[in-house]
């Protein structure tokens, strides 16, 4: 098995001065090709910006990043984005409001030059569960989980490697989620993707992944084998907190509360 | 405290006319409501925040509000005029939205805009008004309740806004708080904070709750008894505690398609949708 | 929401333009549009608005074909009268036929409008996505320019620009639209800044897109409908300002039935003969109307923010 994704050393440092915040602390991680790699956090926590920085989103970070064995500069060629795609989180937000789903799937074909855009389409339209009626609409006829999977066949439909989810089903409803998180299962096994998936949901990761690592406050508290997790048996006590409050309400357990300060 | 319920449902409606047609939003429901914590949980398009507003007449147009009965503490609320509605609002029944950016005035310290809502109902001085307020943000357990105080809403985090909103809406001392998604744009260990001071203080006080929320496994844990809405119906009633064995397809479905910690990551059952559950509710 | 109770009546055309699952762009297209017109339908003043510009249009289309007279037909012996059968509006102290100047005028002022329209409104778009999605130095100096523009009033900048051109319709034209691109600019640039972080951006920057295209294809957009709107509540005043530098003779020149330069002509008999001056004002302030009636209704149909669809 081989490391599709490499972080070493990741920092990212937003501002200057007074305001400046350090938002990744010497994030290191390795993702073996075709497994799905969890970060988990609260908001702050700075998963999602190691998600922007690998994605090409955020420029400004340092350490060594390398995806399929090919180190990583601030700025990205287009081959890398027909490697590595990216589904984001609001499915309201990610998809522009005056173009159809024909236009929004249309647009990385044109960019990249594919061949017979036509079928393309047509294809990715099928695979992520959505017919042919959904292809001239436009967002606003669109459920939020219909929203979402156009935002997955656009992810698609250049046919990458790697999808970077973060937090891929956090607007939607529940039931919407599982259909979704099956969607997204079923890909990956039929093509063999690789998944970064960002999430504040211990359950969804625990379905989800393979590895995960836990942030608090830009830095990793602990990584482990799902396996753990799935065993109630965290080490750190930051996620073993994590996990009894996402078990649900227990008035007993939230005076026993502790606040995870920076660890400096 | 009496047997008779705090609030009484009978057959509430919400249209929506839209150029399409009419759009019924909640379609003739009915519950009732002791001093407890009832929730309702639906998921988008439910009508279960339709149902908190219009208990408040704040249902804006075009959308119509009808109902059999609507009975809170013996007053009929479609009978009051728009000033005694007023009336009942904040100083009875207060409700607590999801965002606290929103709902507090940018440009105002949030301790004067707690006093503010004090002074509102009752007629007592400013110094007076403002020993109430730092008692209340002490009572949502604000640490350094003279700094909050001075405070503007921007300088707050989302947790702290949140107790600031509910230190603002139970300083009145209402009956009923009506709570609608007070917590979900929270992180999970601070939601779960906010509503472990939320339920201290709704048993302190004896208030009645109506906690609306998407999430069904927080509201199992957090509420006594909760109302399952599906497109604008109830499809059961449950106690809390029993939900694990609830009958109707819709509750067993939702609880179904949740991913567990201890799962193994097998497909998740996915919901199917009974068009008969439109036709039929409680 | 929950489920729609559909009414009965859509059926043939209708059925096809609202279809929930268009076959085809075009039909998106034009469903869309239609969507749109029964928004703006609904807005009586609006509709109003629209029926003024279009009766402008009409009125100078046609406008040899309406107008009885030539309008520069000089009558000396029928100097100054007042409205009669002959002359519906009366003629002017060189005894042409107003209703006539006032058909062929609505030719210019179309002519005017249209230009500073077609000349600032891109220049604007342009200046203010470009600077507000790179940002930097490109913004800073982009706006900059755009703000010693901005500093000086509109007609004082105007009448400067004609004064070094020199007088006449065109360079009228030049002026008023070297002087209106500010603003939009400004508001473009807003917009941009707006949507440049929003998600949809970042996904079409992750597929690769270069700046133009993010610039061209998905921000441009997003400004044009809002800028459309401001662009018609503008409308009235270039009219005005049109109008203005014809009553000063920098704009459209004698014999030319501009409306602004008849009321100036008008001015000198204004005590005795009114209506010479008079009737062209009133034909200003109909069309200055009818343009911020559209805008405004436009802007329910169009703009993002209030509503409408996004």
């Amino acid at each position: 098995m081989t490391a599709m994704i490499t972080a070493s050393d990741l920092n990212v440092i937003f501002g200057k001065g007074a305001d400046r915040v350090h938002a990744v602390r010497d994030v290191s991680f390795s993702v073996t090709e075709g497994t799905t790699f969890s970060l988990v956090g609260e908001s702050g926590s700075g998963k999602s910006t190691v998600l922007r920085a690998l994605s090409g989103l955020n420029p400004d970070w340092r350490g060594a990043l390398t995806v399929a064995g090919k180190a990583l500069t601030p700025r990205r060629d287009k081959a890398f984005y027909k490697l590595v795609q990216m589904v984001f989180q609001d499915p309201y937000g990610s998809l522009h409001p005056r173009h159809t789903v024909d236009r929004i799937l249309m647009e990385p074909l044109a960019i990249h030059g594919l061949s017979d855009p036509d079928r393309r389409i047509e294809q990715v339209l099928e695979e992520v569960g959505l017919g042919p009626q959904f292809r001239f609409r436009y967002p606003h006829q669109l459920s939020g989980g219909q929203r979402q999977r156009v935002a997955i066949g656009r992810a698609l439909i250049l046919e990458p490697r790697i999808l970077l989810l973060d937090e891929p089903t956090s607007a939607l409803d529940v039931s919407v989620q599982a259909e979704v998180l099956n969607l997204l299962q079923r890909l990956k096994a039929e093509r063999g993707l690789t998944y970064i998936l960002v999430s504040h949901d211990l359950s969804v990761v625990a379905h989800m992944c393979d590895e995960l690592a836990v942030m608090n406050h830009g830095a990793v508290v602990e990584a482990m084998d799902v396996g753990l997790l799935k065993s109630h048996q965290p080490n750190h006590p930051y996620t073993r907190q994590l996990m009894t409050a996402s078990l649900g309400y227990d008035r007993a357990a939230i005076d026993r509360f502790e606040d995870f300060g920076l660890s400096e | 405290m009496s047997d008779t319920p705090l609030l009484t449902v009978e057959d509430l409606k919400v249209d929506f006319p839209t150029r399409k047609g009419l759009v019924q939003a909640v379609r003739g429901i009915s519950f009732s409501l002791g001093r407890e914590k009832l929730g309702i949980v639906g998921e988008s398009g439910s009508g279960k925040s339709m149902t908190g507003r219009s208990i408040l007449r704040l249902v804006s147009a075009p959308g119509q509000v009808s109902a059999r009965r609507l009975e809170f503490d013996g007053i009929e609320l479609q009978s009051l005029s728009e000033s005694q509605m007023r009336e009942i609002r904040g100083q009875r029944i207060s409700m607590v939205m999801q965002d606290p950016k929103f709902s507090l005035n940018p440009v105002m310290r949030v301790g004067e805009q707690i006093a503010e809502a004090y002074r509102v109902h009752q007629n007592v001085p400013q110094d007076e008004a403002k020993r109430r307020a730092l008692d209340m943000l002490r009572a949502v357990r604000i640490r350094d309740p003279e700094r909050v105080y001075r405070a503007f809403p921007h300088e707050v985090s989302g947790g702290m806004g949140q107790r600031i909103m509910i230190a603002m809406m139970l300083i009145p001392d209402p009956d009923l708080l009506i709570a609608d998604e007070p917590t979900s744009a929270l992180d999970v260990t601070v939601q779960l904070q906010v509503l472990a001071i939320l339920d201290d203080l709704v048993s302190q006080r004896g208030m009645g709750l109506i906690f609306i929320s998407h999430d069904l496994s927080l509201v199992a844990s957090f509420c006594d008894r909760v109302v399952i809405m599906y497109a604008g119906r109830v499809m059961e009633i449950c106690d809390a505690k029993n939900l694990s064995a609830a009958r109707h397809p819709y509750t067993r479905g939702l609880l179904n398609c949740l991913p567990k910690i201890d799962g193994d990551g097998s497909d998740l059952p996915v919901l199917r949708r009974d068009p008969e559950w439109l036709e039929h509710g409680l | 929401m929950s489920s729609e109770t559909q009414s009965p009546e859509t059926t043939g055309l209708r059925a096809w333009l609202l279809s929930s699952s268009p076959a085809s762009r075009g039909q998106a297209r034009v469903g869309r549009a239609y969507v749109g017109w029964l928004a703006f339908r609904s807005n009586h003043l609006a509709m109003l608005g629209l029926g003024i510009v279009l009766l402008l249009i009409i009125l100078a289309i046609f406008a040899p074909v309406i107008a009885p007279y030539d309008p520069n037909a000089q009558v000396l012996a029928d100097r100054l009268q007042f409205f009669s059968a002959q002359h519906w509006f009366g003629t002017d102290e060189l005894g042409r036929d107003i209703f006539s100047r006032i058909v062929h005028g609505s030719r210019l002022t179309l002519y005017i409008v249209v230009l500073v329209a077609i000349i600032a409104a891109p220049i604007g778009l342009a200046v203010g996505t470009t600077a507000g999605y790179l940002g930097g130095w490109t913004d800073t100096v982009l706006m900059r320019m755009t703000d010693i523009f901005l500093a000086f009033p509109k007609l004082v900048l105007a009448l400067a620009l004609v004064a070094a051109l020199g007088p006449g319709i065109e360079n009228a034209i030049i002026a008023i639209a070297v002087t209106s691109w500010p603003p939009y600019a400004r508001i473009a640039r807003a917009e941009t800044i707006t949507i440049r972080n929003s998600d949809f951006i970042s996904a079409v920057r992750l597929q690769g897109a270069g700046r133009m295209r993010i610039i061209w294809s998905h921000i441009v957009p997003l400004c044009t409908s809002s800028l459309i709107v401001r662009v018609t509540l503008d409308m009235a005043g270039i009219i005005l300002i049109a109008a203005g530098l014809g009553f000063l003779g920098l704009g459209a020149q004698p014999p030319l039935p501009e409306w602004g330069a008849m009321i100036s002509s008008g001015r000198k008999v204004l005590p005795t003969y009114w209506w010479v001056a008079t009737v062209p004002g009133v034909a200003i302030f109909i069309v200055s109307l009818g343009f911020n009636l559209l805008g405004d209704g436009l802007r329910d149909v169009l703009d993002p923010k209030t509503g409408g669809q996004g």
